[in-house]
């Protein structure tokens, strides 16, 4: 089996996210059609557009499939427990404000059980980026309901199909106070790729919800085909709304899809803030945390 | 500085002192929340995160107002599942942290101190213990999360555990609990009770330059020879902080000496073996007691925390009446100093273990005794402490 | 002369067909091979219309393709 230009063999195209990959561990767990990769790929772009320090850059993730990302890149990566990646990124900033911290997890991870972190840590526009792989459901345990199961969804708790309304997540963590939230899909990855380098601009909480494909749980339990399926659906359905109002970026379904970027403002974050109020109400006496002291041997 | 009678001098390679900046050296008068806190500062902690829950919180008040001042952060979390693991983002970015809670906070930080073993995160758990179970007694004491503070988190991991009997050892042994987190790369449990974090006694706090701290065991490895989780034989890893490049990987899955993921069970039994052994190898080294008249003692009496002071009335009541009673005070409840009771069970007729709970540590002295000398519980189900009459009868019931 | 090329790690696919679906000038097509994993990965069948845009590596979910314009001196890559 080749590909059809001799050259390649001996000249192989050098894929710009293998620098990123901890080739050693592949091929990854995930399934065929599965849409992680895809966003990676994005993220890979992004950090390569925005020139981000990989050195100062740490990934933490939960549990769940996008959790296992962590272990896929060759970053300082930390795969946390479920629901609680934004804390730790949050202790992990706070002590060395120098790193770029991202975390990078699931729908059910940061919204079901990590929902009471999200929203705190929007609310106090703690200076992260947060890529949230939304597949709609819980998949790595089997493909049980999700807070963001589109009514009518048949899961493995749900067998008799979703009745509660889910989270509309661009617009919980707008209300809770992120200055950037957008949201794509696996099929929008140069758009998406972009999202994620303009996140790194940003000081603040930035939230980008990526709308992935799991073709082996959501897709198969609900008769809607495969991974490949999925991206066609994404395609039809997405609709590019900048700007639009996230209360209207609900999703259902087999509804369209809002896609866009919807939330870019300025607030301050929280470091800023507690330097302010600290210098305010201490003058001289407010001590800066001094810079850690990075120690590393060269190879 | 309290008798710390069984420390391994030969562990002691550099000599590193406290940072002088956290250090609030002189003679206070504070109670052991407050010496704890100072104590953390003294140690260089430099972050916390909290949850407020009485009766700890004024550890983290006092961490609130004292940590802008020496340069480092504190920050109030939405919960206790979230104090417990931001704390440890914390550690890997570089810091020396720790946390605060009493009874229910400690339940919901179990699986994050369990986070803390697996990924051999050095970190404290301050418990200001208080009545239970559930909601309790909130403003009084109690010692019934001893046994939650070794096997609360699910899986086999090992912790140390320590018991301050006085806001001077609130200080002193907060130094030493993040002296140990260091050494060996283990959530320590620092188990205080209300009387002692709101008892107010005299504290002194020495110059910098007198007291020890063990500092981050940093590696010096190149980065292409670096293994996050590998093992030179002292069972323990080098650690490496976020933003120093050497883009290693951290999971609390079976992992192996790269700390990828490897779920598999010869690399499950060679990690949890390891997490285990590189406490239990050194558990005589990191026991520390204060004994007094043990030998030739026909009942030695086994307490820790607040209930050693009123059993050491008891104690000198007994003597008094002619009857040989040894003491010994629990300064480490865990590792349980196994090596000890089971020595003094061969020599003694009885143990007799007063505690703030319907029977705790005294399974463990029963356990090591090994049936080689009686044992006798002075429970109390908490809420108060013990009168020191309560301990003396059951003292002259083993003594009989 | 085509304007791109691609390369593919065929042990890594798994034959989700996103790049096949998603390559703008249809360059490819899943082949009738196997993997060692069972999958059939793709082929180049018309390389002439590759313009190296690497739209079939950013959609890979599995990190198997990758695409690159050539470069006219020396049949390069990135």
């Amino acid at each position: 089996m080749t590909d059809s230009v001799n050259t390649d063999l001996l000249n192989p195209v050098v894929n710009p996210v293998e620098a990123f990959l901890r080739s050693d561990r592949m091929p990854h767990i995930w399934c065929p059609g599965c849409g992680i990769g895809t966003t990676v790929n994005s993220f890979a772009r992004a950090l390569i557009d925005s020139k981000v320090d990989l050195q100062s850059l740490a990934l933490v993730s939960g549990i769940g499939c996008t959790g296992r990302v962590a272990g896929y890149v060759k970053l300082d990566s930390f795969h946390t427990t479920h629901g609680r990646a934004i804390p730790f990124a949050t202790g992990m900033k706070l002590a060395n404000p120098k790193l770029n911290v991202v975390v990078y997890s699931g729908d059910g991870d940061l919204s079901a059980i990590g929902g009471n972190h999200l929203i705190h840590a929007a609310r106090r526009n703690i200076d992260l980026k947060v890529i949230c792989v939304n597949n709609l459901i819980y998949a790595m345990t089997g493909g049980q309901s999700a807070p963001t199961t589109p009514d009518g969804s048949t899961t493995s708790t749900n067998p008799y199909g979703v009745f509660e309304p889910a989270f509309n997540l661009p617009h919980l963590v707008e209300a809770a106070g992120a200055v950037y939230v957008a949201r794509w899909t696996t099929f929008h990855v140069r758009q998406l790729a972009r999202s994620i380098s303009e996140a790194f601009q940003k000081k603040g909480f930035s939230f980008i919800e990526v709308i992935s494909p799991c073709p082996t749980l959501y897709q198969r339990r609900n008769k809607m085909g495969d991974g490949l399926d999925a991206m066609k659906f994404y395609k039809e359905k997405s609709k590019v709304r900048n700007g639009a109002p996230t209360s209207e970026v609900g999703l259902t379904m087999t509804g369209e899809i809002v896609v866009g970027k919807f939330v870019d403002r300025e607030r301050p974050d929280y470091q800023t803030l507690m330097g302010a109020q600290y210098t305010h109400a201490l003058g001289d006496k407010y001590v800066e945390q001094p810079p850690v002291e990075q120690e590393t041997v060269c190879s | 500085m309290t008798p710390d009678l069984n420390r391994d001098e030969l562990h002691k390679n550099e000599r590193h002192t406290a940072d002088p900046r956290g250090v609030l050296t002189g003679i206070h008068f504070m109670d052991g929340d407050h010496a704890c806190c100072e104590g953390a500062l003294a140690a260089g902690s430099r972050f916390a995160a909290g949850y407020p829950i009485t009766p700890s919180t004024e550890v983290v008040e006092r961490f609130a107002a004292r940590v802008p001042t020496v340069g480092g952060t504190f920050i109030q979390m939405e919960d206790e599942l979230a104090a417990s693991i931001t704390l440890q983002g914390a550690v890997w970015a570089g810091a020396k942290a720790f946390t605060v809670t009493s009874g229910p906070g400690f339940s919901l930080m179990m699986e994050h101190i369990g986070y803390a073993a697996m990924t051999e995160t050095p970190c404290v758990f301050v418990d200001v213990q208080r009545g239970g179970p559930s909601t309790g007694l909130p403003t009084l004491p109690a010692q019934a999360d001893m046994m939650q503070a070794r096997w609360g988190s699910h899986g086999d991991y090992e912790i140390i555990a320590l018991c301050p009997n006085s806001p001077q050892e609130c200080f002193d042994l907060t130094v030493k609990a993040f002296n140990l987190a260091e050494e060996f790369r283990v959530p320590v449990m620092f188990m205080m009770d209300e009387c002692v974090g709101h008892m107010t006694e005299k504290v002194v706090i020495p110059p910098a330059d007198q007291i020890e701290v063990v500092p981050r065991r940093h590696t010096h490895k190149p980065v292409a020879e670096y293994l996050p989780y590998g093992t030179n034989g002292d069972l323990v890893p080098e650690m490496a902080h976020a933003g120093d490049g050497y883009k290693f990987h951290v999971t609390g899955l079976t992992h192996d000496e790269r700390g990828y993921p490897n779920m598999t069970p010869p690399v499950q039994d060679k990690l949890v073996r390891r997490l285990q052994n590189k406490i239990l190898n050194a558990a005589d080294r990191i026991a520390m007691f204060e004994e007094e008249q043990i030998d030739g003692a026909d009942v030695v009496v086994v307490s820790y925390g607040i209930t050693s002071r009123v059993a050491q009335r008891a104690i000198e009541t007994a003597r008094k009446q002619g009857l040989r009673v040894g003491k010994l005070r629990l300064i480490t409840a865990w590792p349980f100093p196994e090596t000890k009771i089971r020595e003094q069970a061969a020599k003694v007729n009885a143990f007799v273990v007063p505690e703030l709970n319907l029977g705790q540590m005294v399974r463990e002295v029963e356990r090591a005794a090994a049936g080689q000398a009686r044992t006798f519980p002075v429970s109390h189900a908490g809420g108060g402490v013990h009168r020191p009459e309560d301990i003396l009868k059951v003292i002259v019931e083993a003594g009989r | 002369m085509p304007k791109g090329r691609v390369s593919i790690v065929v042990e890594r696919c798994k034959a989700c067909g996103f790049c096949v679906e998603f390559c703008p000038t249809h360059v490819l097509a899943l082949s009738s091979a196997f993997n060692s994993k069972g999958y059939h990965p793709p082929h180049v069948v018309h390389p002439e219309k590759c313009s190296g845009c690497d739209l079939c590596g950013m959609y890979c979910p599995d990190f198997a393709i990758a695409g690159a314009k050539v470069e006219t001196a020396k049949g390069g890559d990135k």
